[in-house]
C-alpha cells in the first residue's frame, strides 16, 4: 500500500472534484432556472479560457485587467446565447432544446479548434509556481488557489441565491414560473442571467484549469464530467451538485490509484465516472438530493 | 413534433385499410417502384465517386433509420448511437472471421448481437425519462468505446480489424458496384419493414408513448416493454449498418465514431425530419452530401482571396463540423420538422397550383 501516493492522489481529487463542482453547480444553475440540459457547458469553460489565453498572452494585458474583462465578455456571451437561440425554443420540446445545446456545443469546439489550432497553449505565468509543504506532503500552489477560488465561488453562489434579489426571483422561477411571472418577476430576464451566471461562473473555472494545465480543446471535457456529477447529487439541486463533483473527483483519483496498485486495466480513471453514472440511473435515478417528479395529466 | 399531414379537403377514408395505406395513390406507389428500379441500374451508368456515396446514404440512412425509431417514434434520445454502429461492425467482422459463418448471415447476426445489448443499456431507459436517458446514452457512448479500445481479441487493438468481402452460397462479391446491389436490398427491407411496423399495434405503442406517455400508460400501454423495445431496434439497425459498412470498407476502426458521429446521426434525422421515414433517407442525403460539396467550393475556391483570409483549406475539417452544428440549430429553430416537411408542403402546392388558396 503506497500512502503517500493515495494521499496525494485524494488531494488530486479533491481539487479536481471542487472545480467539477463549480461546473456542475452552473450546469445546474441553468437546469434549475429554465430546463435546458446544457450540453454546451464544457464550451463554455473552452471560451472562457481562451478569451483570457487572448488577452493574456496575446495583447499582453495583465491578468487583474484581463481577468474582470473575460468574465465581463461571457457575462455578455451567456446572454447572447440565451436571447439568440434558446430564447425562440422556449415552449419547443425537451428534447428539441436538448439537440439545440448539443449543436451549439460542436459549433463553439470546431470554431475555437478553427481559430487557436488543436495544439494545446501553455498558460502564462500568473502566479509563481511553489510547492507548499502541508502535513509532509508536496502541493502546488495552483492547487491550493484553484481550491480557494472554487470554494470562494461556491460560498458567492449560496450568498447570491439566499440574500440577493437576484437569486431570490430565479428560485421563485424554478419553483413555478407562472406564478413568478404573476408577482412581477421577468421570467425573460431571469433565464438570460441564469445563462449569464452560469458563462461567467465556468468561464472562472476554465481559467482555474488552464493555469494549471494550459488551454486546449481538451478542457471541454470538465463538461461532460458534469453529468456524472449532477446526476449524482440529483439535477434540480445545487448543493448536490457541489458534493457530486466532489465525490466523482475522488472516484476519479482512486479508481487511478486502485488501477495502478492493483489492476493495471489502464485509463480506468477516465471511465469509472460512466460505470457510476449507469449504476446511479438504474438505482436512485433522481440522485442524492434531486426532487421527485409527480406528474399530473 | 411530426406536423399534421398535409391532405386536401374532401380526402375521405372510410376505412382502417385506408387510413393506414403506405401509398395514398397509385401513382406514389409506382413512382416508389420505379425510383427502387431506377437505383438498381445506377451502377451501370454512375462512376465509382458517385456509387461509393450512394454506398454512404445507403448505410448511414439505415442507422439513422434506427435512431428515428427511437427519437422521432417513441420520443426518446440518444447520443450513443455511433457506438452501436461501431459494435455492428466489429460483431460481424469478428464473427465472419472467426467462425465458419458466411458474412451473409454474420450481418443479421451481429445486428441481433447489438440489440441485445442495447437492450442493457436500454434497462434504465425504461425507468428514464428523456433527459436522463440521453445522459445514459453519453455514458453508454463512452463505456462502450472504452471496451473496444480494451478488448484487442474482439477488435485488433491499435491495428484495425479486417472484414471478409461479402459472400453467400460460395460466390463472393467485389467492387462497388456489386456491393451496392446488397446495400440497396437493405436499405428498401429494411424501410420497408419500418414503414409497416408503424402501422401495427406496436408501433401505435410507441407513437403514443412519445405524444404523451403518461396517457399511453394509462390506456394499458406497458412503457417498460415499449421503451426498451425501441432502444432494442434503433441499436439494431444501428448494428446492420455497421455490419454492412464493416464488409464494405473490409476494415473496422475506431477512428471517427467518437461522439461526433453520434451527434452526425442526430443531425440526419433532425434534418430529414424527426418521425418520418422518408425524411430519414433525405437528411442522410443531405448530411452525406454537405462535407462533399463544401470539399468541392473548397477546391474552387483555393487560391483565391476568401481561401487565403480564412486558410479554408488547412481546416475543412472544422469548418464541416461548424457547418454542422449550425444547420442542427438552425433546422431546430426553423423548420423543426425538417425536409419531409418541407417537401410535402412543396407537394401540396403543386396539387392545387394555381389556386393555392
Amino acid at each position: 500500500m503506497n500512502t503517500a501516493f493515495l494521499i496525494q492522489l485524494l488531494v488530486n481529487g479533491l481539487v479536481v472534484g471542487t472545480l467539477y463542482g463549480v461546473v456542475a453547480m452552473s450546469f445546474v444553475l441553468i437546469y434549475k432556472a429554465s430546463q435546458v440540459v446544457n450540453f454546451a457547458q464544457g464550451e463554455l469553460l473552452l471560451v472562457g479560457a481562451w478569451v483570457c489565453w487572448t488577452l493574456l498572452a496575446k495583447y499582453q494585458v495583465p491578468f487583474w485587467i484581463g481577468m474582470p474583462m473575460t468574465l465581463v465578455f461571457m457575462f455578455v456571451f451567456g446572454i447572447a446565447i440565451q436571447v439568440l437561440i434558446l430564447r425562440p425554443m422556449i415552449g419547443e420540446p425537451i428534447i428539441s432544446v436538448i439537440m439545440v445545446t448539443i449543436g451549439l456545443s460542436t459549433v463553439l469546439q470546431a470554431t475555437l479548434k478553427w481559430m487557436y489550432g488543436v495544439n494545446p497553449q501553455p498558460f502564462p505565468r500568473v502566479f509563481e509556481s511553489q510547492s507548499v509543504s502541508l502535513l509532509g506532503l508536496q502541493i502546488q500552489t495552483v492547487y491550493v488557489m484553484s481550491l480557494v477560488v472554487s470554494v470562494a465561488m461556491m460560498i458567492g453562489m449560496a450568498w447570491f441565491f439566499r440574500a440577493s434579489k437576484y437569486g431570490l426571483a430565479m428560485r421563485a422561477t424554478a419553483f413555478n414560473q407562472q406564478v413568478a411571472q404573476s408577482l412581477g418577476i421577468s421570467v425573460k430576464s431571469v433565464f438570460a442571467m441564469a445563462w449569464a451566471i452560469s458563462a461567467t461562473v465556468s468561464a472562472v473555472a476554465g481559467v482555474v484549469v488552464a493555469v494549471v494545465n494550459g488551454v486546449s480543446s481538451g478542457l471541454a471535457a470538465y463538461g461532460i464530467k458534469v453529468f456524472p456529477a449532477a446526476i449524482l447529487g440529483g439535477l434540480d439541486s445545487v448543493g448536490g451538485a457541489v458534493l457530486g463533483g466532489i465525490i466523482i473527483g475522488l472516484l476519479e483519483n482512486i479508481a487511478q490509484y486502485v488501477d495502478s496498485e492493483y489492476l493495471h486495466w489502464g485509463n480506468l480513471y477516465e471511465i469509472a465516472p460512466f460505470y457510476v453514472l449507469i449504476i446511479v440511473l438504474m438505482i436512485k435515478p433522481y440522485g442524492l438530493f434531486g426532487t421527485h417528479d409527480i406528474e399530473r395529466i | 413534433m411530426a406536423g399534421p399531414a398535409l391532405i386536401p379537403a374532401g380526402d375521405f377514408r372510410t376505412s382502417y385499410a385506408a387510413d393506414t395505406t403506405i401509398f395514398p395513390t397509385t401513382t406514389s406507389r409506382n413512382f416508389a417502384i420505379a425510383g427502387a428500379l431506377l437505383l438498381c441500374l445506377a451502377p451501370q451508368f454512375l462512376g465509382g465517386y458517385w456509387l461509393s456515396i450512394l454506398i454512404q446514404i445507403g448505410i448511414f440512412a439505415i442507422a439513422a433509420l434506427g435512431l428515428n425509431i427511437l427519437v422521432g417514434f417513441t420520443g426518446q434520445i440518444s447520443i450513443g448511437h455511433a457506438a452501436f454502429f461501431l459494435l455492428g461492425a466489429f460483431t460481424s467482422a469478428y464473427i465472419s472471421n472467426n467462425a465458419p459463418i458466411p458474412v451473409f448471415f454474420a450481418i443479421p447476426l451481429a445486428g441481433v448481437v447489438t440489440a441485445l445489448v442495447g437492450l442493457i443499456f436500454g434497462i434504465p431507459a425504461a425507468r428514464l425519462k428523456g433527459l436522463y436517458l440521453v445522459i445514459a446514452t453519453l455514458a453508454a457512448q463512452y463505456i462502450l468505446l472504452d471496451f473496444f479500445s480494451r478488448a484487442e481479441w474482439f477488435t485488433g487493438g491499435s491495428v484495425p480489424a479486417s472484414a471478409n468481402p461479402f459472400s453467400i452460397l460460395g460466390f463472393t462479391l467485389r467492387g462497388d458496384k456489386q456491393y451496392f446491389y446488397v446495400v440497396l436490398a437493405y436499405v428498401v427491407a429494411s424501410y420497408v419493414l419500418v414503414t409497416n411496423l408503424m402501422r401495427t399495434r406496436d408501433g401505435r405503442a410507441l407513437v403514443a408513448i412519445r405524444d404523451h406517455y403518461l396517457s399511453a400508460e394509462i390506456m394499458g400501454i406497458n412503457l417498460t416493454k415499449y421503451r426498451t423495445l425501441s432502444f432494442g431496434l434503433a441499436a439494431f439497425f444501428a448494428g446492420i449498418a455497421g455490419a454492412l459498412y464493416a464488409h464494405y470498407q473490409l476494415v473496422v476502426s475506431q477512428e471517427g465514431f467518437g461522439i461526433e458521429r453520434s451527434i452526425l446521426f442526430l443531425a440526419m434525422i433532425i434534418i430529414g425530419g424527426t418521425g418520418s421515414i422518408m425524411g430519414t433517407l433525405m437528411g442522410t442525403a443531405f448530411v452525406v452530401l454537405l462535407p462533399e460539396s463544401m470539399e468541392f467550393l473548397s477546391i474552387h475556391l483555393k487560391g483565391g482571396a476568401i481561401d487565403r483570409a480564412l486558410s479554408l483549406n488547412n481546416n475543412i475539417t472544422f469548418l464541416r463540423e461548424i457547418a454542422i452544428g449550425v444547420i442542427i440549430i438552425a433546422f431546430l429553430m426553423f423548420e423543426p420538422d425538417g425536409l419531409a416537411h418541407r417537401w410535402r408542403q412543396i407537394k401540396a402546392y403543386w396539387k392545387l397550383y394555381p389556386f393555392s388558396h
